[in-house]
């Protein structure tokens, strides 16, 4: 495992490109693009302000800038650096900014949710949706780039629009049985939409791509409902994360609801197997006792529940957080539907994410350590850093070769070696 | 005289001394109420018990009364009015008399008093007993109301702690509906006010976007365009595009169902295989049930071969027709769930014995296994023990034979009687045996003895024969009439000579007749095997030439002196067959030296 040397970056904004080649960060102002194994950097742009959101474009051609307080939004070229786009939103505001799958459009939603402007870089025709609801993820494009799933609020009524990205034509407009939408996710194969309520009514919806509603799912009434939904690989599983600490596991089927399986996250007693390596991680025998902390009553939106969900890429493996318990990530094996693994940190852990290729976690929680498990074992390692690098967040490279550990203003590659986990 | 009311001891009874002067004293009838029962018995005890005063003890007699009645605490004395007279003074005696009327008033009084008291008495214990009673019942009453109640005071605390604990559980469920309530309004009210934020950041900007008129307009500044991500050129939109969409929209849709349904129907087809195996391997299972005797199984046996007949039969038709059809689906799925269930029923009842056949193995069963089991193991022991008494009877037969006889000679005599007919006919035999040895031997000499005459006779007549033939060439000239006469007596010579053997021959017949005999068995006729006749005999022995002439003449001769004997053909050719036999072989040398 090898680190490379640390880098500034400012507000998180570290990405790397589709294709995996380019590293981009931010620097306040500044982009710079390095080459991931080199780390040399290739292209350096400056925007107007401070960056708030960078993304690339999903054929690692163009960079997104979007600076949310002047309302402006810059797009860089990695062919051409010459090339330059400037997009003002003008005296509406801009509060979020993100490429169209094919990476010629630029979605903005404006202050207030007023609108999504969409913005097309290949005609600099514009197309307005109006309405879009605010919630925690009110749109979503399909795998495969065809379609956008958009959350709309009308007359204190909830719909969902169906848009073919192409064009950006309404394919599919109908009312969704919700009370308050909360977020929508498309299954991995593009033909089942995942709509699901706020907290307040556990309600889970799946409408098929041409709007028929195929299902609904509600575990219970009137306790806090649904954290978090995330689907499998597969599209064959809808893991939804609850309020109530539990995870249903649920199988989509088409016609009827076959039963869900719940995961509870109180046995702890189910072998918990943490192997010891080189690092710092202890093997406890059953039972465990987790400290758990009880959430202020009287708050809104409490510290409770499954709030983080993820799949590893075999859809073999669920890696499962829950809020009140929040040194410790789950593991689960979904084709035994057993608890593997328990993984109990000395802090909170910030994120977690799997390696897109193998069923290997890392994970970090705010110290200079990095925590990688795998079904053969465990490692801490120690992120040597000068100065020190507190890991706050952590994505992987797309080939699952490195990682990269973003700190508050720093940032860190770590490159896996071929054999080792 | 005063009354004098003593409380001390009056008790002396009215028993045997009585006062003769009392007696006397007539009753009041006013006073025979109480009295009178007190008084009845006083005249019998005293004609009972005779006077106390006499005329002799007047004086003893005073002062004994005197004495009384100072006991009594009378003062009064009575006194003899003169000494020795028999009377009294009137006077104390009458006063006497009167206190002690008065006391005895007065004790019959108390004595009512008394009497009255224990009435009163014992009728108040009376009430007294009849209130205790009357108490006791009221008491057992009121403790069997009072276990009632006990009872029924018990039931109601256990209602009351399910009660307390159905409102705990209710008290429960509030109080978490209450927090979910809690965390509900909690929720709506943080929505609630990020809404108003919301709105008031709203306002705020709508008025100053009223006031500022600057509009800024938004725009899009770019250097220049761009082509499409897919280097397809943009096409207008137009209804026939829109439709396109809906079509390719469909058409994923579509191929999303068909490979999820190819998926299922890979899937169903292996599940199928499966139950198909399985099914096959439970009937298979099942079959061998079929010949077990038990009754409990008959009805599966037949249900089986129903299911057999059909499974076959749906084999057949299966194969052709389309698996995924609802009927043969549901046709399998009934016919699996048939087999489980059978199955399970043999699996159940083979527990069921299994556990019955552990726990009964002292006592008689019903189950029918263990009967025919029984019955079977107890006719193969009455097998057994038969044999066994068999085979002891012959051992002790056996035994008997070895040892009931002590003498050799006796069990040697014992043993042989068995065998003595065998033992005579075997000495019979050995006898004949014997003889016909004997004779056979005796045969052999003379056989031995006339082969080697019949050697040198042929020999001779050999010679003879050459030396007529010779005669013969050489009278093939004029000279044969001598010749013929020579070789006529040379045959002539020849006959005579074979006529001793013919002689002899023929003594042998009776000879030969015994070697027919066979060594054990009783004299049988001659075998009737085919045999060559005389004329063949000769010939083989060379005793006649082969030449015709020679033949004729001799045959003519020899037929003649065969026909002699040819009267008994069978036999004696046969025997002479035998003798020519045995020759032949011995001769045989001497043909060759001959020839």
């Amino acid at each position: 495992m090898n680190f490379s040397e640390v880098f500034k970056q400012s507000n998180q904004l570290c990405k790397v490109s589709p294709d995996g080649k380019y590293l981009a960060t931010c620097v306040q102002y500044r982009l710079v693009v390095r080459d991931v194994s080199t780390l040399q950097i290739l292209q350096l742009y400056t925007c107007l302000d401070q960056i708030s959101h960078m993304d690339w474009s999903s054929d690692s051609l163009f960079i997104l800038c979007a600076m949310y307080k002047r309302g402006l939004v810059q797009v860089w070229s990695m062919e051409q650096p010459d090339w330059h786009c400037k997009i003002d939103e003008g005296s509406i505001g801009l509060v979020s900014s993100r490429w169209s799958p094919d990476g010629r459009h630029i979605l903005n939603t404006t202050e207030f949710h007023l609108r999504v402007t969409v913005w097309s870089l290949c005609t600099k025709a514009v197309s307005y949706i109006k309405y879009p609801k605010v919630c925690q993820k009110g749109a979503d494009f399909s795998r495969d780039g065809c379609y956008m799933a958009l959350a709309e609020r009308r007359d204190c009524k909830d719909y969902v629009s169906v848009f073919v990205c192409d064009d950006w034509h309404l394919l599919r407009h109908f009312e969704t049985e919700t009370q308050d939408l909360s977020g929508l996710e498309w299954s991995p194969n593009g033909c089942v939409l995942a709509v699901w309520d706020s907290c307040l009514e556990y309600k889970v919806l799946l409408y098929s791509l041409d709007g028929r509603l195929l299902s609904a799912y509600s575990a219970y009434d009137w306790s806090l409902g649904v954290k978090s939904v995330t689907w499998s690989p597969s599209s064959q599983f809808l893991a939804i994360g609850s309020y109530d600490e539990k995870v249903v596991y649920k199988e989509v089927e088409k016609r009827t609801a076959v039963g869900s399986d719940d995961l509870s996250l109180h046995n702890i007693t189910i072998g918990t197997t943490l192997f010891n390596t080189q690092s710092k991680y202890e093997i406890c025998p059953p039972p465990v006792q987790i400290p758990v902390v009880k959430p202020d009553p009287d708050r809104a939106n409490p510290k409770i529940g499954v709030s983080t969900l993820a799949f590893s890429s075999d859809s073999r493996y669920l890696a499962t957080k829950n809020d009140n318990m929040a040194s410790v990530v789950w593991v689960w094996d979904m084709q035994k539907m057993s608890l593997v693994a328990v993984l109990q940190q000395t802090s909170a852990v910030r994120c977690f994410q799997w390696d897109p290729r193998r069923p290997r976690l890392a994970l970090c929680t705010g110290n200079t350590k990095l925590y990688l498990w795998s079904p053969a074992g465990c490692v801490s390692v120690q992120v040597p850093a000068e100065g020190g690098l507190q890991v706050q967040s952590l994505s992987w490279h797309c080939s699952g070769d490195s990682l990269i550990l973003l700190g508050k203003e720093q940032l860190c590659l770590c490159y896996m070696d071929q054999e080792d986990k | 005289m005063g009354e004098w009311w003593t409380t001390g001891p009056i008790g002396t009874s009215v028993g045997n001394y009585e006062i003769s002067n009392i007696s006397h004293v007539t009753m009041s009838p006013s006073r025979q109420n109480n009295l009178a029962s007190m008084y009845s018995s006083l005249p019998l005890s005293y004609n009972v018990l005779g006077a106390f005063c006499t005329e002799d003890n007047i004086p003893q007699c005073v002062s004994y009364i005197n004495q009384e009645l100072d006991a009594l605490g009378l003062s009064t004395c009575i006194e003899a009015s003169t000494p020795r007279a028999a009377g009294l003074n009137s006077v104390p005696a009458l006063n006497a008399m009167y206190e002690l009327m008065q006391i005895h008033r007065r004790h019959m009084s108390s004595l009512e008093e008394l009497e009255r008291e224990q009435l009163k008495k014992s009728s108040t214990l009376d009430h007294v007993q009849m209130n205790n009673s009357r108490l006791k019942d009221q008491l057992e009453l009121s403790m069997r109301e009072k276990s009632g109640l006990h009872e029924t005071e018990r039931q109601l605390q256990l209602k009351i702690k399910t009660l307390q604990s159905c409102l705990k559980t209710e008290k429960d469920e509030v109080q978490k509906l209450q927090s979910i309530i809690a965390s509900r309004a909690s929720q709506y009210s943080h929505d609630a006010k990020r809404k108003e934020r919301e709105a008031a950041k709203l306002k705020e900007r709508l008025s100053q976007l009223l006031v500022d008129r600057k509009d800024k307009k938004l725009a899009i500044d770019v250097l220049n365009c761009l082509g499409r991500s897919d280097g397809k050129r943009s096409h207008w939109r137009t209804a026939k595009a829109t439709v396109g969409h809906e079509g390719e929209m469909y058409k994923s849709l579509l191929n999303d169902y068909e490979a999820s349904q190819r998926t299922l129907v890979l899937e169903n087809a292996e599940l199928k295989k499966v139950l198909q195996q399985m099914k096959k391997e439970m009937i298979h299972i099942l079959s061998p049930r079929k010949p077990s005797p038990r009754g409990a199984t008959a009805d599966d046996s037949q249900e089986q071969a129903n299911s057999d007949g059909e499974e076959k039969a749906g084999d057949c038709s299966r194969e052709t027709l389309d698996q995924s059809c609802e009927h043969a689906r549901e046709q399998l799925a009934n016919s699996i769930r048939q087999q489980w269930r059978k199955l399970r029923n043999h699996m159940e009842k083979l527990d069921s014995q299994a556990s019955l056949v552990q726990t009964q193995l002292e006592c008689n069963q019903e189950l029918i296994l263990r009967e025919t089991h029984e019955d079977e193991m107890e006719r193969m022991r009455r097998e057994v023990q038969q044999c066994k008494e068999f085979i002891h009877a012959q051992q002790q037969l056996l035994q008997q034979q070895l040892n009931t006889s002590f003498d050799d000679e006796t069990a040697a005599l014992l043993n042989d009687c068995y065998t003595l007919e065998e033992k005579e006919r075997l000495k019979e035999e050995w006898r004949l045996f014997e003889e016909q040895k004997i004779n056979f031997e005796r045969e052999r000499k003379n056989f031995t003895e006339a082969a080697i005459r019949l050697g040198r006779e042929k020999k001779a007549f050999e010679e003879d024969r050459a030396s007529w033939l010779k005669n013969q060439f050489l009278n093939m000239t004029p000279f044969t009439d001598r010749r013929r006469c020579s070789s006529s007596d040379g045959q002539s010579a020849l006959s005579i000579k074979s006529e001793p053997e013919m002689r002899m021959s023929s003594t042998k017949t009776p000879l030969v007749k015994s070697s027919t005999y066979t060594p054990f068995s009783t004299p049988k006729p001659s075998l009737s095997a085919t045999v060559p006749s005389t004329t063949e005999l000769y010939r083989s022995l060379r005793l006649m030439p082969d030449s015709s002439s020679s033949r004729h003449s001799n045959r003519g001769r020899w037929q003649e002196s065969s026909s002699i004997e040819d009267g008994d053909v069978g036999v004696k050719s046969k025997n002479r067959v035998r003798s020519g036999d045995l020759s032949i072989f011995s001769l045989g040398e001497d043909e060759n030296s001959l020839a």
